[in-house]
């Protein structure tokens, strides 16, 4: 049965862009706002999803070639090795740290190192969901 | 800390074979390997001069010091003599699988094993904590383990490879409880201290059963009666395996134990007869049961099973000194751990090369049924010559090394005759009636060895390729074993000097430096009774393999056919059948059964726990005005929960469920929560995607026809996990038992620089949670994803039992 799904298509391809700027958004601000690595990644991956139930899967996989259980996998990695990386420096496992730098575009910036952490985790959560929907509608 | 690196070198080698391996995938990889063992082994050789001089050394790395848990190596003279076995006889065998292994196995796995396997028992030597002990004591299972079903695809080898790991994990455990029990008892698990300080605690109860324990252990690994059922099976490993595991290192870790722990429970009685006996009988019971192999590689492995014994029993005798602390009377009887080691190294040398030799046959002929071989003396001249020096060495013959050890087990079984302690009496003089007997045998299956494959008719009828010597390379690791069988028979005391004496130091620590600790090895000691046994071993067993045609009728008579491998399998099929059982009892396949158990468990211990302790204590005071926005939002929800009974397809059920989530949702919008709001929105939104995309491969919807109690049953699990988790709610608002924890993130944008308290939690004050959490979304992941995509049925065809 082909259904008519024009207009939903057409919103999509709007739509997943403003989606995948929010998450962007969520991910970046979590430090001082409400957001962070994990609702980041999840919004992330409603976007993907949401191609995914629009379009199928070829046509998503052509446009974003990406293999998702390797994402999951780099960022375990990440989440861990920042982890490690404070070890390594002589502080604790997973020891964060933060410093003010004043940057050439952004002015007075906060650079921190939880940011590579959250990123891990983000990464981890889209990968993990993405893999977790694309290898159930798979099974046909 | 040399030695903490000669433990963990084997394990970095093992990682880096298979990228060798993708380079160099043939039988020359064994060259990369050997440097291993041979470079670890000249680093052993330079510790020679120290160690025998009395030094020892010990390197410790702080692991997990709260828990006492560190990790130390300690390298004294007994680790040493098993250190050099390891990594010796370990370059012998990797030089001799270069030549046995065909290019088309699987090489590089049987490297990594033998190297882990390599590693894991340096470990056992060196470590000093228990603990530490114990993984590598468990990781050498495994690996061997995993090389003797290293031709997995033969259902012997998977029976022989199950059977090991079991027997030898079962004992394995027992010992960890033991050495539990000796870190309650000392409050250490440092081998060297537990040593100093047990004296005082032999009293206690759990002095015994931690000793029993750890005796079990040892006697499993060792293959010890009755637990050594194990290793005749294990011989469907790769000869190399055999050689290297199953005769020379992996089962002497028993003997180890025994010896490191000789000190501690040594001069008990419990230890001394249980020791002794045991080792006295598995000896004979071995050597009776290799008689009556066809199988060469049976034959050695009882062979193996009863020399295990004797050296267990040595040990056992020689504990006795410790009783009475150093007298000129007590010395004598650490002889019998003095002959213990040396015949340790002995043996070693002598079946490493019979393995080797009996891998020659069976690779060059196809076979190593003694009924089908004979006569190969000149066509295998080279093969000829090292299995007559390793026979008549493990027979006791001089110009041999086994003569010697034969000769000095003899005279301290004698001496234990007059051992005024424990009471022995006239059971005294059994010990060296058994010895002798076991060795009579023990006579007549070297011979078998030698005569029956070298000697008689050839039949090249009845083998299946052409009879002609070994290649070269083969050859060159049995010769080398072989050259020292002869070389330690002229020069013993070099040995004696050198390897054995710091180690009965370190088997007697209070005897240190003791007068006639360390005897001279002579060949010949005068009419003594020892000679007088060897003697009657000669003439006796020449007797009876002369006559064995007479005589072997006996192991047909009926206690002799009791097996305990029927035992082993009978109860092996019924713990499975037990089990399958009391599985399918509850494991129905239905998932509201599952649920069922899982709710009816939290009922008992949620609502059971908060009836016992009387938890239940409302306090509303604190709390604030419920608005009408709050309620009109939770009649929304009860709204939609009880119209979820009543749903008809599986898609109004769920949207009915996603409008509990997003009420959920809402509620932290209202409590002022976004963080958490946000994250409840999306998951709702992706969770009911998720649903919607597996109702793909669910059936109808349909009415379920269950009877009336059972829906009675259901209703009233469902009340009753909704009162419980309603009641527990309450009460945690009510209790105050402990103070808040919010104090601890109030400078929180001080330490972490982020004013999202939420996330300076979740990324800092508790990252490790966060990390784990994420490492186990990840296995979830991947779990789905192998259920989904490599689930059964979609693998090729069974290759099993070819």
């Amino acid at each position: 049965m082909k259904t008519n799904d024009v207009i939903l298509r057409t919103v999509t391809k709007i739509v997943v862009f403003i989606i995948l700027t929010f998450g962007v958004e969520l991910f970046l601000s979590g430090h001082n706002n409400p957001g962070g690595g994990f609702i980041g990644g999840l919004v992330l991956s409603s976007a993907f999803v949401l191609l995914y139930l629009v379009f199928d899967v070829e046509t998503v996989h052509k446009g974003i070639p990406f293999d998702f259980k390797k994402i999951a996998a780099f960022g375990v990695l990440l989440a861990v090795g920042t982890g490690v990386g404070a070890v390594i420096f002589g502080s604790s496992f997973l020891t964060q740290t933060f410093r003010e730098l004043h940057l050439p575009v952004f002015g007075n910036t906060e650079l921190a190192t939880v940011v590579l952490f959250e990123a891990g985790v983000a990464l981890t959560v889209v990968g993990v969901v993405v893999t977790i929907i694309l290898s159930i509608s798979e099974d046909v | 800390m040399t030695i903490t690196l000669v433990i963990f070198i084997p394990f970095l080698a093992a990682i880096l074979v298979p990228f060798i391996y993708k380079r160099v995938p043939n039988r020359n990889i064994g060259w990369f390997i050997l440097c291993v063992p041979l470079a670890l082994f000249i680093v052993l050789l330079r510790f020679i001069p120290a160690v025998s001089s009395g030094e020892t050394y010990i390197h410790t790395i702080p692991w997990i010091p709260s828990a006492g848990i560190n990790f130390t190596t300690h390298l004294d003279g007994l680790s040493m003599i098993f250190g050099l076995l390891i990594t010796g006889v370990g370059s012998l065998v990797i030089l001799y699988s270069i030549y046995y292994l065909s290019a088309r196995e699987s090489l590089g796995n049987f490297y990594v094993y033998l190297l882990m396997f390599m590693g894991s028992m340096l470990g056992v030597i060196f470590s000093d904590n228990l603990m530490v002990l114990y993984v590598f004591w468990e990781l050498t299972s495994i690996s061997s383990f995993l090389l003797i079903a290293f031709w997995y695809h033969r259902k012997k080898s998977r029976y022989g490879a199950q059977k090991s790991l079991l027997i030898t994990v079962s004992g394995g455990v027992a010992m960890f409880a033991g050495f539990i029990m000796l870190h309650i008892l000392t409050g250490t698990f440092s081998v060297q201290e537990i040593i100093k300080s047990i004296g005082d605690y032999t009293d206690s109860g759990l002095f015994l059963f931690a000793m029993i324990l750890v005796l079990l252990g040892a006697f499993t690994k060792s293959a010890q009666f009755p637990f050594h059922i194990w290793l005749p099976d294990a011989m469907e490993a790769p000869t190399p395996v055999s050689a290297y595991l199953h005769s020379a290192t992996m089962v002497k870790a028993g003997i180890y134990l025994v010896a490191r722990f000789t000190p501690v429970f040594g001069g008990e009685a419990v230890w001394f007869y249980s020791v002794t006996c045991v080792g006295i009988f598995t000896l004979f019971w071995g050597s009776l049961n290799a008689v009556r192999q066809t199988d060469l590689k049976a034959l050695l492995a009882y062979s193996t099973i009863s020399q295990l014994g004797l050296i267990m029993s040595l040990f056992g005798l020689g504990s006795a000194a410790l009783n009475e602390g150093y007298s000129a009377d007590s010395v004598i009887y650490t002889q019998a751990t003095f002959a213990a080691l040396f015949h340790l190294i002995n043996h070693s040398t002598f079946k490493g090369a019979l393995f080797m030799v009996v891998g020659i046959i069976d690779h060059e002929l196809g076979t190593r049924d003694i009924r089908r071989l004979g006569g190969l003396m000149s066509l295998m001249p080279v093969t000829f010559t090292i299995a007559l020096i390793g026979s008549f060495s493990m027979a006791g013959l001089p110009p041999f090394n086994g003569f010697l050890s034969k000769e000095m087990f003899f005279e301290s079984i004698v001496n234990a005759r007059s051992l005024g302690i424990f009471e022995m009496g006239t059971w005294g003089n059994l010990f060296p009636i058994i010895a002798w007997v076991a060795s009579v045998l023990t006579f007549v299956y070297c011979m078998i060895i030698v005569f029956k494959t070298f000697l008689g008719e050839h039949q090249p009828a009845r083998l299946d390729r052409k009879a002609h010597e070994g290649p070269r390379g083969m050859l060159l690791a049995p010769m080398i074993l072989a050259f020292f069988v002869v070389a330690i028979f002229f020069f013993p005391n070099i040995v004696g000097k050198y390897l054995l004496s710091p180690a009965m130091e370190a088997v007697y620590p209070p005897f240190k430096g003791a007068q006639g600790l360390v005897p001279q090895i002579t060949v010949w000691h005068g009419f003594k009774p020892a000679l007088l046994m060897t003697i009657g071993v000669i003439v006796v067993g020449a007797l009876l393999y002369v006559f064995l045609r007479f005589w072997k009728g006996i192991f047909t008579i009926e206690p002799m056919r009791w097996s305990l491998d029927s035992l082993y399998n009978k109860f092996l099929v019924q713990t499975e059948k037990g089990s399958s059982y009391l599985t399918s009892f509850y494991m129905t396949g239905y998932l509201r059964d599952y649920l069922l158990y899982i709710f009816t468990f939290f009922i008992i211990t949620i609502g059971g726990g908060l009836l016992l302790t009387n938890g239940f204590s409302f306090d509303m005071s604190g709390d604030a005005p419920i608005t009408i926005n709050e309620y009109i939002i939770v009649f929304v929800m009860m709204g939609a929960g009880i119209a979820i009974l009543f749903a008809k397809s599986r898609i109004t059920a769920i949207l009915l469920n996603g409008v509990l989530g997003y009420s959920i949702a809402i509620f932290f919008v209202v409590f002022r929560a976004p963080d958490l709001a946000l994250t409840q929105i999306i998951v709702e939104t992706v969770t009911t995607s998720l649903f919607l995309l597996c109702f793909h491969f669910l059936p109808e919807w349909k009415k379920e026809k269950s009877s009336l109690p059972a829906k009675a049953v259901n209703g009233i699990i469902a009340i009753l996990v909704g009162t419980v988790v309603t009641v527990l709610a309450l009460s945690v608002q009510g209790h105050k038992l402990f103070t808040s924890i919010s104090i601890y993130f109030e400078d929180a944008d001080e330490l972490t620089g982020g004013k999202n308290i939420v996330n300076t939690i979740l990324g800092d004050f508790r990252a490790f949670d966060t990390m784990l959490e994420v490492v186990v979304l990840f296995i979830a992941g991947i779990g789905v994803y192998t259920l989904v995509k490599l689930k059964a049925g979609m693998e090729g065809p069974d290759v099993e039992d070819e």
